[in-house]
C-alpha cells in the first residue's frame, strides 16, 4: 500500500493521512493508491501538512507498517527512549520498528 | 506590491543592460548584467562609464551575487547596483548591506514589509559597502 | 567570560523579533517551506525525525551557571525534560514546536544566548579548546579571538548564502583538543619572532563523505588583520566553491581541487584588495574582549594536597581531572557517558545541578566539549571530593574520560532524518560490554566514535576506532574503521573490510582491543600500537 506522511506545520508532530484528515497514529493511515501526489499537493498548499511525502507500507494485523525503518522510527519515536514514544507502556514496540 | 524597487534619487537609467560578454566586446554600453558565476572584476576598468550593473540571483540560495556587489562597491562603483531574479523580502537587508540599491524581483514585494526589513536592525557588526558604522567603531570611536 | 554590551544585546533581541515575524508569515502561508527553510536554519531550527529540533549555540563551548540553568528551563518548559550536547559544543532539543520557537529564542536572549547560524549555509558556531584559560599548555586564551570572529561572522551579509556550511575552530596550544585540523578553517594562535600573537590558518579540513585534514595556508596573520584575512578566505570560497553538487560544496573540495598553493594565492590576492578597506576592528577591540577572559580570583593559598584514600574518588581524580595552570586547582570533566547511557544527553535535573556546581565550585563557568562532556574548568583541589560526591549521586561521575566508554555518538536514526542506522543503541551496548573500569583503564586512551551516516557528525573518521552505520539492503549495518585521530597527530581512520551487524561489530571491537593488548609495547596507546603494527594484522584477527 502507499501511505502519506509529513509533519504538522506548527507542532512538528509526525502525521499520517487517514483519507479525511491527518492523524498522529500510523495505524490510521489510509492507502492512497496512486492518488498520493494530488492529495499531497492539496494538503501542503492548505498548510494542513508540512514537507509531506509518499511511502510504501505493508498492511499488517496491527495496521500499516512503513517499509523503511526510518519511517517506523518516525511512527513510534526513538527506540532508545521508549518513555518518549507513542507507546511507552508497550515493551514490544521497539521490535515493530526494527 | 511593486515589481522594481529603486533606492536612489537620480534618474532611472533607460538603456537596457547588455550581457557581460557583449559589454566586453563593445564598451560604449552603459548598463551591463552579470550572471551568478561571472567575474565582477572584469568590469573594474569601466566603472566610470557604467550607470547600471545588474547582478542576477538564479535562486536565492546562490550567494555569489553578494560578493560581486561588494567587489564593485569596494572598487569605487557609484552607479545603480541592481539585484534581479529570485530576490525575496528576507534577503533584501543583506543585499542592501552589500551595496545593492535597486531590486528587480521575479515576484512582487510588499513595499511596507520591505521598509520594515531594511530598517529592522539598528546596528551592524561588520564594515560593508553600505558604509554603516560597525559596532566596533561605535565602541572605540 | 564575555558579556554582552548594549549592542550585542540589541542584535539578538532584534533577531528574535525578526524570526517571530518570519514564523508568523510561514504559519499564515506568506512564505513557502522552501523560502522559510534557510531562515529557520539560520536560527538553528531543523525539521527532524520526530518534531522540530533546535540547536542552541554555546559559543566556543563556554557558558555560565545562569545560562546553563536556562538550558534546563527550556528542556522542561518546551521539550521533554532533557537536552543533548553535541560534537560542536552546542546543545540540541528534539521535541520543539515551531510556534514556541520565537519564545524560546526570547528566553535565550534574556541570558545572552541564541541559536543564530547554528545551521544553514553560513558560518556556524566557532569551537575551541574546552580547557582554554585553565590549561598550562596554551600560549594565550584562544577564546577572545573566537569571540572576535563570532561577532564578525554573525549576521554577515556577504556570507549567509555560501555553497555550504562553514565551521571554524580556534586553539592556542600544540595539543589539539578541538579537532582543529578537521574544520573548514582551523586557527592556532602562535607567537612570531617578535613575540607578537597571531593566527596560523589551516583551511580545508572536514569529515563527511570526503574527509580531509586542513593544510596550512598562512603561517601568521596578525591580530589587526585577522578579520580581513578571514574575509578573503570566505570570499574566495563564496565565489568559487562548487554549487553544482551538495556533496562537493565544502571548502575542502575547493582547496583540494585548486591545491593549497593556488587557494592561498587567491586568498592573498583578495586580501590585498581588502587590506585597506577599514574592515579590521582596532586592536583595542580585541583588548576589550580579552578583559572578559582574565583569570578568575584564584585562592593563592589553595593547597595542592589531595586525600585519595577513597578508592572510587581516587579513580575519578586520576581519570577525569586534568592538571591546571594554577597551583591548588584542577580541571574537572563531568562525563555524560554513564554505563549503558545515551552519550551527551543530560536531564533537566542534571543540567540544573551542573549549573549549581559551576556556581559553587568553578567560578560560575562550564564548558561543553566536542566529545559531548561538560567541564568545570576552575575547581579548587580542596573542593574536588565534595564535588565528586555530588556528581556521583547524580550519575555524573563515571571515571571514563578518554576511555573506550567515553565514546562520541551522533543521535543517529533514533533522532536524525539523515541517518542510515541507529548509533545510540550501539554505543550503549559497547558501554555495557566494556563496563568494567579495570578493563577500560587497562586499555587506556581509546577514542571510539560512532556515526549513523556518512555525514560523520559522530566524527568516526577521527576515531582511534570509528564506526559508520550504513543501510545494507534495508537493514542496519556497521563498518569498522581504525587509526583516526582528531588531535595534533591528525589522521583519517581506514575501513577494515566488510561491515557487520550490531552484535558483530561489538565482537570485532573486542577482537581489536584484545589484539592491541597482545601487541602493545612500552606504554603505547591503542593508536600508537595500531600505527606501528599496521592494518593487516588487525584485519587478519577480525576476518581470519
Amino acid at each position: 500500500m502507499n501511505i502519506l506522511t509529513g509533519n504538522d506545520l506548527k507542532t512538528g508532530d509526525v502525521i499520517w493521512w487517514t483519507g479525511l484528515d491527518w492523524s498522529r497514529f500510523v495505524k490510521d493511515a489510509a492507502d492512497v493508491g496512486d492518488q498520493g501526489e494530488a492529495v499531497l499537493h492539496r494538503e501542503e498548499a492548505a498548510r494542513r501538512v508540512n514537507a509531506p511525502y509518499i511511502i510504501s507500507a505493508e498492511q499488517t494485523d496491527d495496521g500499516p507498517r512503513p517499509g523503511h525503518i526510518k519511517d517506523r522510527v518516525r511512527a513510534l519515536g526513538p527506540t532508545v527512549r521508549p518513555d518518549l514514544t507513542l507507546k511507552p507502556a508497550d515493551p514490544d514496540a521497539g521490535e515493530w520498528v526494527i | 506590491m511593486v515589481d522594481a524597487i529603486r533606492l536612489r534619487d537620480d534618474d532611472v537609467h533607460e538603456e537596457p543592460a547588455v550581457s557581460l560578454d557583449s559589454f566586453l566586446d563593445q564598451s560604449n554600453a552603459t548598463a551591463v548584467r552579470i550572471e551568478a558565476g561571472e567575474d565582477a572584476r572584469q568590469l573594474l576598468p569601466f566603472l566610470d562609464h557604467l550607470s547600471l550593473i545588474e547582478i542576477d540571483f538564479p535562486v536565492f540560495g546562490d550567494g555569489r551575487g553578494y560578493s560581486a556587489a561588494q567587489i564593485l562597491r569596494e572598487s569605487g562603483y557609484t552607479g545603480e547596483l541592481r539585484a534581479s531574479g529570485d530576490v525575496l523580502l528576507d534577503q533584501l537587508a543583506y543585499m542592501r548591506r552589500c551595496g545593492f540599491d535597486a531590486f528587480a524581483p521575479d515576484s512582487p514585494i510588499n513595499p511596507e514589509l520591505m521598509q520594515q526589513a531594511l530598517s529592522r536592525y539598528d546596528h551592524v557588526y561588520q564594515a560593508t559597502s553600505d558604509q554603516r558604522t560597525p559596532i566596533w567603531r561605535l565602541r572605540h570611536g | 567570560m564575555y558579556q554582552y554590551d548594549q549592542y550585542d544585546q540589541k542584535m539578538v533581541d532584534t533577531r528574535v523579533e525578526e524570526f517571530r515575524d518570519q514564523v508568523k508569515r510561514r504559519i499564515a502561508g506568506d512564505l513557502t517551506e522552501d523560502q522559510f527553510k534557510p531562515l529557520r536554519l539560520m536560527n538553528g531550527l531543523y525539521l527532524q525525525l520526530h518534531a522540530y529540533m533546535l540547536r542552541v549555540a554555546v559559543p566556543y563551548g563556554t557558558l555560565s551557571g545562569k545560562q546553563m540553568r536556562m538550558l534546563g528551563h527550556i528542556a522542561r518548559k518546551y521539550d521533554r525534560d532533557y537536552g543533548h550536547f553535541t560534537t560542536r559544543q552546542n546543545i540540541q532539543y528534539n521535541w520543539i514546536k515551531l510556534e514556541d520557537a520565537p519564545d524560546i529564542l526570547a528566553d535565550l536572549a534574556s541570558v545572552e544566548m541564541h541559536a543564530i547560524q547554528t545551521s544553514g549555509n553560513c558560518i556556524r558556531n566557532i569551537s575551541s579548546d574546552q580547557f582554554a584559560g585553565a590549561t598550562a599548555d596554551e600560549i594565550a586564551d584562544p577564546r577572545p579571538w573566537a569571540e572576535l570572529l563570532r561577532q564578525w561572522s554573525s549576521f554577515h551579509p556577504e556570507f549567509s548564502y555560501l555553497p555550504r556550511k562553514f565551521k571554524f575552530a580556534v586553539i592556542a596550544s600544540d595539543t589539539d583538543r578541538a579537532a582543529m585540523r578537521l574544520h573548514d578553517i582551523g586557527i592556532q594562535l602562535v607567537n612570531n619572532e617578535a613575540g607578537e600573537l597571531g593566527a596560523k590558518f589551516f583551511v580545508g579540513g572536514g569529515m563527511g563523505r570526503t574527509p580531509m585534514i586542513a593544510p596550512e595556508i598562512r603561517s601568521f596573520v596578525p591580530a589587526d588583520e585577522l578579520i580581513s584575512y578571514a574575509e578573503a578566505c570566505l570570499r574566495v570560497y563564496n565565489r568559487y566553491g562548487r554549487r553544482d553538487n551538495k556533496y562537493k560544496a565544502r571548502i575542502k573540495i575547493l582547496v583540494h581541487e585548486l591545491g593549497k598553493e593556488e587557494y592561498s594565492r587567491q586568498v592573498e590576492e583578495e586580501f590585498a584588495h581588502m587590506k585597506d578597506l577599514g574592515l579590521n576592528p582596532p586592536v583595542e577591540e580585541l583588548a576589550r574582549i580579552t578583559q572578559y577572559f582574565q583569570d578568575p580570583p584564584y585562592d593563592q593559598q589553595a593547597s595542592d594536597d589531595l586525600d585519595l584514600s577513597d578508592p572510587d574518588f581516587a579513580l575519578w581524580v586520576d581519570q577525569n581531572t586534568t592538571r591546571h595552570k594554577q597551583p591548588g586547582y584542577a580541571i574537572a570533566t563531568i562525563s555524560l557517558k554513564p554505563r549503558g547511557g545515551i552519550p551527551g544527553d543530560a536531564s533537566s535535573a542534571q543540567i540544573d545541578l551542573m549549573a549549581d556546581l559551576a556556581e559553587q565550585y568553578s567560578f560560575d563557568e562550564l564548558r561543553v566539549t566536542h566529545s559531548q562532556n561538560i567541564v568545570l574548568p576552575y575547581v579548587k583541589k580542596g573542593d574536588l571530593y565534595a564535588l565528586w560526591q555530588t556528581l556521583d549521586e547524580a550519575g555524573l561521575a563515571p571515571a571514563n574520560l578518554d576511555l573506550i566508554t567515553d565514546s562520541i555518538a551522533c543521535p543517529g536514526l533514533d533522532y536524525c532524518s539523515l541517518a542510515n542506522a541507529r548509533s545510540i543503541p550501539l554505543a550503549q551496548k559497547i558501554s555495557e560490554r566494556f563496563a568494567d573500569l579495570g578493563r577500560q583503564r587497562e586499555l587506556g586512551e581509546l577514542k571510539l566514535k560512532i556515526s549513523g551516516c556518512i555525514n560523520a557528525c559522530g566524527h568516526h573518521h577521527a576515531g582511534h576506532i570509528g564506526i559508520l552505520g550504513v543501510d545494507r539492503k534495508g537493514t542496519e549495518n556497521y563498518q569498522l574503521l581504525l587509526g583516526g585521530s582528531g588531535a595534533e597527530d591528525a589522521s583519517l581512520a581506514k575501513i577494515t573490510g566488510p561491515g557487520f551487524t550490531e552484535d558483530g561489530v561489538i565482537d570485532a571491537i573486542e577482537t581489536v582491543t584484545d589484539l592491541y593488548l597482545e601487541q602493545r609495547e612500552d606504554g603505547e596507546r591503542f593508536i600508537d600500537t595500531y600505527r606501528r603494527v599496521g592494518m593487516e594484522k588487525f584485519k587478519e584477527a577480525i576476518y581470519g
